[in-house]
């Protein structure tokens, strides 16, 4: 162990790509062993810095939780030059892996409470190792709800997960689309619009949101609306992370750097930097 | 077996409403059932009714030529389908689809409208009641149009 707390950050460790599954049009799940052998330890909420060589590096969030022993999981969108070459990856490919880093979903924090996931678009990702390790566990929690949130029926991300899950009788699953054709028979509307029917208790509950930061400011003013606390609402902030643990600045969100404080952050501590431009 | 003014009272869009207002609304109310594909309104149609749903799920879509309809947003229970009855010259703006079995309140908007008329308490207390949903639906609009979820 004092081996791994003396490794130097900056340096990445080799991971070969196990497998790739496409799971949008734009966005592929790599699945991730390190060359070392050893095996990832992390928490649900945490990310790594995934080096393409030769392109650049990047932050992506775990997506399957340690306990599931798959290795680093990571679902990426071709969204730019570095999470273009790392969508490419194809099994065999190796590519360079630093961390994992930042802060985590409030998993433990929440035993005992009713526990409401909201996700939007691709930020379902982020948050599935945590609902992995509520449900691994669901006797500990009280209720639990998932709201997911995307374009179209065509861009739901993890649907079969979303689908195991709604057949589970101890969660509530509701998925809601912006706009459909009529042979969608679920919800439509903003994920927002999903929040007031939910069964939770607000004094009991705690809110793990993630999605686009418009997404995640208006979720959390209808479940404040809902009448939760502030302090129990976390949301998972995106910044542009360099060095990934705290030096370089890049990442600044107000007084907190969310490659080092973040980016899972409680709503109290950034509410008001959300509606701040060009922070 | 419960009178329409007792099933009005139950539901969170009346929450709070008068019961002397509860009972006119009741004068103007009946149950009402849509099987999965049955249209509770029509683009176009004289808006002579709104629904508040109790049980099932509904679709406003726009349907435009040579093309499938799109929906837009999607109405459960304790929500109201139609709002043209408010506004002249009363026609339904949208298609209303019920996706699943539907139960609902029909509430006959000519008979509603008079009592407003004649009753602007009454009609004050409606639009305190329809102006957040107009301005819910709008909002939940606008962040749809957004497109949020898409490419940055």
């Amino acid at each position: 162990m004092q081996a791994a707390a003396l490794k130097d950050p900056f340096v990445p460790d080799i991971c070969r790509v196990a497998s790739a599954r496409r799971e949008l049009a734009d966005a592929v799940t790599l699945e991730l062993e390190p060359l070392s052998g050893a095996r990832p330890d992390f928490r649900p909420g945490q990310f790594n810095m995934l080096y393409a060589f030769g392109v650049g590096e990047v932050a992506i969030s775990m997506s399957v939780s340690a306990h599931e022993n798959r290795g680093f999981v990571h679902t990426v969108r071709n969204a730019g030059a570095v999470s273009g070459a790392l969508a490419a990856l194809e099994p065999g490919a190796t590519l360079g892996v630093r961390g994992p880093f930042g802060t985590g979903w409030p998993v433990a924090e929440a035993e005992g409470r009713d526990v409401l996931i909201v996700a939007g678009g691709l930020g379902l990702a982020p948050l599935r190792p945590a609902i992995q390790e509520v449900l691994a566990r669901r006797e500990r929690y009280g209720r639990v709800t998932i709201l997911a949130g995307c374009r179209s029926p065509h861009d739901i991300l993890y649907q079969r997960d979303l689908e195991r899950w709604r057949q589970r009788l101890d969660v509530t699953v509701e998925v809601t689309v912006d706009h459909a054709g009529t042979g969608w028979h679920g919800d439509v509307g903003f994920v927002t619009g999903l929040i007031p029917r939910s069964p939770f208790d607000p004094d009991k509950a705690v809110a793990m949101v993630c999605g686009p930061e418009v997404m995640m400011r208006f979720a959390a003013g209808a479940l404040l609306k809902a009448g939760m606390p502030a302090a129990d609402i976390y949301l998972s902030m995106e910044r542009n992370m360099k060095c990934a643990i705290g030096l370089c600045g890049h990442c600044q969100f107000g007084p907190a750097f969310v490659c080092k404080d973040g980016p899972v952050l409680p709503y109290d501590r950034i509410a008001g930097l959300l509606a701040v431009q060009e922070i | 077996m419960e009178t329409m003014e007792q099933i009005l009272g139950q539901q969170s869009f009346f929450a709070g409403f008068p019961a002397e207002f509860v009972a006119l609304i009741a004068g103007c109310a009946r149950n009402c059932h849509f099987k999965a594909g049955e249209y509770l309104l029509r683009e176009g149609d004289p808006a002579d009714s709104f629904f508040l749903v109790r049980q099932g799920k509904a679709a406003l879509e726009i349907a435009s030529p040579a093309r499938a309809p799109v929906i837009f947003t999607t109405l459960g229970p304790g929500e109201i389908v139609g709002v043209s009855w408010l506004i002249p010259p009363y026609r339904a703006e949208f298609d209303a689809r019920a996706v699943e079995p539907v139960r609902a309140i029909a509430i006959d908007a000519k008979c509603l409208r008079a009592k407003c008329e004649s009753d602007h308490h009454l009609g004050y207390e409606m639009m305190k009641r329809f102006l957040p949903v107009m301005v819910k639906r709008l909002h939940a609009t606008r962040l749809q149009i957004l497109d949020v979820y898409g490419h940055r």
